[in-house]
């Protein structure tokens, strides 16, 4: 241990064996789960929606990870079954996150499935609900006199309207409201997929 | 399937625990030849047991012999002067932006009607920002700088290849800077620690090699025998961290869970064998070192160290816990998380130990003081880590803004002050100067130590209150961003502290390279011949 090129080898050694377990295991396991029944790879419009969700940095607020009844209500508060690996098939990058400032949001196509609601809540957060601490995003939307043919006008409650005109969505809310309502995981998941998710919880105590 | 993944999994923890044992066994019938004697290698010969250290202002101080400067060490500490000024420099300047980000992303989690005009300036852009400008800007920096200056004093031999770490910090710099410009205008790789677009980390890595090669070509080169332990840790971390940040980048080989394994298995392994051994490294130099005393058991360090790296590298899938990863797999990160309870003890002996026997040096040295309590944070993070991973536990913490608040606690409170202890000790050495305002010492560690506990407390309590409202199914989720609040508030003032303190540093800094050239006073201790001899180095 007193000599340099040892000291490497070890040290490389170690490492290599943590990424065989943290790293090449799981890949091989999870790399042939198969697409769901109910998944369908994103759309264009979606895939670029998911680039402005990565590029505005959303994750760091929202987890994708609904965890199961046995360890957390999130399933009583509608925020989806528990999720598998095979629901993220589709995901590069992946967005599983560890923050829930927000509420998580794998499934918020499925709860909320109305695109004038994301539009408002996009625009201004506040005029959905008092209590949030989103961002506002105005910076997605511009402010006309009037609407031209094909613009969406976003709905708003007389506090956060414009004195003049409206608010009509740039492309970027529109593909980004896309990707919310494609995060939808309520097809029903099956025992396999189930038993390459985190089950260190189920039967403790009974169960809730 | 699950009864070969169970025998797995249960290989190795064994296996990590045989090489644990075998180490200790190994240590107690001294197979490896390793004793106490070899702690002293920190100290040139007759120079053990004489405090060093040019920030114990003042007088009256038990062992008051001003500061020794080891003329004998001019010759070692030449070669690395003008990388280790440049990557200080830098790596104020980092935290100085850093802070900035850092408090703009606080302050918009409780107005986050402010600054929103564009999207440069929104709160996933900016914290990313933050995180990055500290991470690789003033923490890899300030603990490179930090290895590039102690290295060669362990191994009792100037720095070899000098030029390449002034190339290094030019090309680091380059990268980071295009990085955060890549970050902020939305060209991101989505991950989080990995966030800069690989192609400019293929820059970051070749940088990382101009400080690799001379420190790896001194080691070689040594004159002395033996490897003082904070050789072993910025050793390794030279092997670990490349390989991390290699495996993690390879574009387009990940996706889905696996990439989410692969994310944390970097993320908190930049922590574990990078940032910590950057940290612990320097504690086991400069404690000693300021004291002048040895570390307290030596083969101790040993120990810790071997056990830290088998089971922090394999902690990172508790940020995982109850998601959609195999159980096994998580069931080995909580695991190690618990087991890392072995190297933070023996860190925490050692040096705890030392520190406390001496406790008039913490009192007298400004330098110390930081260090002292880095290592001390160093223990509690570490600690709190194993416990946060525990599934019950992890369950009201998770997702939750306790987690920041202990990722703070490791990064900030161990990491920085140790860093900022060191460049206390290290930048008068530099520059023949003592500090220009003493007083500013002791203000900004009142300033950060302050600061940091508003923000810790806030954070923790706030986020545990925060998940226990998830928790309740008859709350609305409402109530777990509504009660949050006032800790964020909290938060931000605490965080207004510290870059306070940052300023002061900086700022402080930046005056003492700026009197190095004036003809300010020599430094204490120095006798006129040292001078000369300085002035001509």
């Amino acid at each position: 241990m007193n000599r340099v090129i040892p000291l490497f080898i070890l040290a490389f050694g170690i490492l290599a064996f943590a990424t065989l377990f943290l790293v090449v295991m799981p890949f091989l396991q999870v790399r042939g789960t198969a697409v769901p029944e109910g998944l369908r790879p994103y759309s264009v419009a979606e895939q670029r929606g998911r680039d402005h969700y990565v590029n505005l940095g959303c994750v760091y607020c929202h987890s994708q990870q609904p965890r199961s009844p046995d360890q957390a209500p999130d399933q009583a508060r509608g925020w989806g079954r528990p999720s598998t690996p095979a629901d993220y098939v589709f995901d590069r990058p992946h967005l599983l996150g560890t923050m829930r400032t927000g509420p998580d949001l794998l499934n918020v196509g499925a709860r909320l499935p109305s695109v004038a609601w994301h539009l408002t809540h996009l625009y201004q957060p506040r005029a959905i609900f008092d209590w949030s601490i989103m961002p506002s995003y105005p910076f997605l939307f511009d402010a006309k006199d009037k609407a031209e043919p094909g613009d969406v006008v976003v709905d708003l409650p007389p506090r956060y309207r414009p004195e003049h005109g409206v608010v009509v969505a740039r492309p970027a809310a529109l593909e980004l409201t896309q990707y919310l309502l494609s995060l939808d995981r309520t097809y029903p998941s099956t025992p396999d997929a189930e038993d390459l998710r985190d089950q260190g919880y189920t039967n403790v105590g009974g169960g809730r | 399937m699950l009864g070969s993944i169970g025998l797995v999994l249960t290989s190795s923890f064994l296996i990590s625990l045989v090489a644990l044992a075998f180490l200790i066994w190994a240590v107690a019938n001294q197979q490896l030849r390793i004793g106490q004697q070899d702690a002293l290698t920190v100290f040139d010969p007759g120079e053990a047991g004489e405090p060093d250290d040019p920030t114990a202002f003042g007088n009256g101080h038990v062992h008051s012999n001003g500061h020794r400067f080891d003329v004998e060490r001019l010759g070692i500490d030449k070669p690395s002067r003008i990388p280790v000024l440049l990557l200080l420099v830098a790596a104020a300047v980092w935290l100085v932006v850093g802070s900035v980000f850092g408090m703009i992303a606080s302050l918009k989690l409780h107005l986050p009607d402010w600054l929103n005009a564009s999207e440069l300036l929104t709160f996933g852009r900016v914290r990313t920002l933050h995180l990055n400008a500290v991470a690789y800007g003033w923490l890899s920096m300030a603990g490179i700088a930090v290895a590039l200056w102690t290295l060669p004093r362990v191994f009792h031999t100037p720095l070899r290849l000098s030029k390449l770490p002034v190339v290094g910090v030019l090309l680091w710099n380059a990268a980071l800077i295009a990085g955060l410009f890549a970050v902020s205008t939305g060209s991101t790789d989505g991950l989080e620690w990995l966030e800069i677009p690989w192609r400019i980390d293929v820059v970051l890595g070749v940088a990382g090699a101009f400080f690799a090669v001379p420190l790896v070509v001194t080691a070689l080169k040594r004159e002395v025998d033996h490897i003082y332990v904070t050789g072993w840790y910025y050793l390794a971390a030279l092997v670990w961290f490349p390989i991390l940040f290699l495996i993690a980048n390879l574009p387009a080989m990940h996706s889905g869970v696996p990439q989410a394994t692969v994310n944390w298995w970097y993320a908190h392994n930049v922590l574990g064998l990078w940032l910590t051994p950057l940290g612990v490294g320097a504690a086991y130099y400069f404690i000693p070192k300021i004291i002048g005393k040895p570390i307290y058991s030596y083969t101790l360090s040993l120990v810790g160290f071997w056990a830290l790296a088998l089971f922090y590298s394999q902690v990172g899938i508790h940020h995982l816990i109850g998601g959609p990863v195999p159980t096994w797999l998580v069931t080995l990160s909580v695991v190690h998380s618990v087991m890392m309870f072995v190297p933070v003890l023996a860190v925490a002996i050692n040096q705890h130990v030392t520190v406390g026997r001496n406790m008039w040096a913490f009192r007298q040295s400004l330098a110390l003081r930081f260090v002292a309590t880095g290592a001390v944070m160093y223990t509690l993070a570490s600690f709190q880590g194993s416990i946060e991973a525990i599934r019950s536990v992890n369950t009201v913490t998770h997702f939750t803004h306790y987690t920041v608040g202990h990722a703070h606690l490791g990064a900030y409170a161990f990491t920085s002050l140790v860093m900022f202890g060191a460049i206390y000790h290290m930048v008068p050495r530099l520059t023949g100067r003592d500090w220009p305002f003493p007083s500013l010492l002791s203000l900004h560690y009142w300033l950060v130590i302050v600061g940091f506990a508003l923000y810790f407390v806030a954070l923790t309590a706030g986020g545990l209150l925060q998940g226990l409202a998830m928790l309740d199914v008859a709350r609305p989720f409402a109530d777990s961003v509504t009660l949050t609040i006032p800790y964020l508030q909290g938060r931000s003032l605490g965080g207004a502290l510290m870059s306070v303190g940052h300023l002061v540093f900086a700022a402080h800094l930046f005056l003492a390279l700026g009197r190095m050239r004036a003809g300010a006073s020599s430094p204490r201790g120095l006798t006129s011949t040292e001078t000369e001899r300085f002035a001509g180095a």
